[in-house]
């Protein structure tokens, strides 16, 4: 869901790019104050995966393919705000070095595979886990079903910003990637549902570590 | 041996970038969506080129040059995420000093 650089609009870029900013700045100060020694490998070892597993895209429907965004699996373990750093990485270091997403686009991608993903994928967890109580289901259920929504939602949101710019009308391009991405969301649900299976049968107390 | 989890954790992400050659090469759903509704000839040329569209440049076997991206994103992507978090938490501990 990497846009290019071509696709929006100046105004689009701007807005992006500010509430982008804004959201890392709080970020930043958020873990500034609540990052503790034990969350440090896990942000590296999140990072890390997030990018090896993004490069996998699997086939979905028609000749097409998804690849894993991992916003809601970082902020399922490490907290919504800290989902947004380790997006943030990786979205920057894929936009500098590996050319995936523009430059210009870089600030709504961040908002799309980062802010979006993390706080929809955070709270549809929590609200699953709320529901269903404790133990090994609630968790794997509530990850899912995060992990879809944090997808079809990113999707959503990068569907709007095509369309406020212009380059597709809204009732074309938002129901074709509300739709393909509905698909591919199937994808990263059952993704990070093994993660979080693993890590429940390895390193359960890593769920237990507080968010930020 | 508690302690290098993330050791191991980390080999394991690079064993995932290794399976990066078999990743499939149809477009994703973003761009599906340009190519059906006609707007993909809009996405511009990246101004300069590093290691593009995870092919490390120089290298013929294309398998080679993927898995070769791969590693070099996986190993940057952790030394830079733990690097942040290491300096995000070591300065809240001199603000307490």
């Amino acid at each position: 869901m990497h846009i290019p650089d071509g696709f929006l609009n100046i105004a689009t870029v701007a807005t992006t790019y500010a509430v982008s900013a804004g959201g890392v700045g709080n970020a930043v100060r958020i873990a500034n104050r609540k990052l503790g020694e034990k969350q440090v490998p896990l942000m590296g070892v999140l990072a890390a995966f997030i990018f090896a597993a993004q490069m996998l895209n699997f086939p979905i429907a028609g000749g097409t393919s998804g690849h894993l965004i991992g916003a809601a699996l970082a902020a399922i373990l490490l907290g919504p705000w800290a989902g947004v750093l380790i997006m943030s990485c990786v979205l920057i270091a894929q936009c500098l070095i590996f050319q995936d997403g523009g430059l210009l686009a870089l600030g709504a991608n961040i908002l799309n595979m980062g802010i979006v993903a993390s706080f929809s994928g955070y709270y549809i967890y929590r609200l699953v886990t709320s529901l269903l109580g404790n133990g090994r289901r609630s968790t794997l259920v509530g990850g899912f079903a995060g992990a879809w929504g944090s997808v079809f939602l990113a999707s959503i949101v990068c569907a709007v910003e095509l369309a406020v710019s212009g380059v597709s009308p809204m009732g074309v391009v938002l129901p074709a990637m509300a739709g393909i991405h509905a698909l591919i969301g199937i994808g990263e649900g059952l993704i990070a549902g093994a993660v979080l299976s693993l890590v429940l049968a390895t390193r359960a107390d890593l769920l237990q570590l507080q968010r930020i | 041996m508690k302690s290098k989890w993330w050791l191991i954790s980390l080999l394991v992400c690079l064993a995932v970038a290794c399976l990066s050659p078999l990743a499939s090469s149809s477009p994703d759903g973003l761009e599906r969506v340009a190519e059906d509704k006609g707007f993909i000839g809009l996405a511009g040329e990246a101004p300069f080129q590093v290691i593009a569209d995870y092919v490390f440049p120089g290298i013929e076997n294309e398998v080679l040059a993927t898995m070769l991206a791969g590693l070099i994103g996986t190993l940057v992507l952790f030394g830079v995420a733990y690097g942040l978090a290491w300096l995000l938490k070591s300065r809240k501990g001199r603000a307490v000093a």
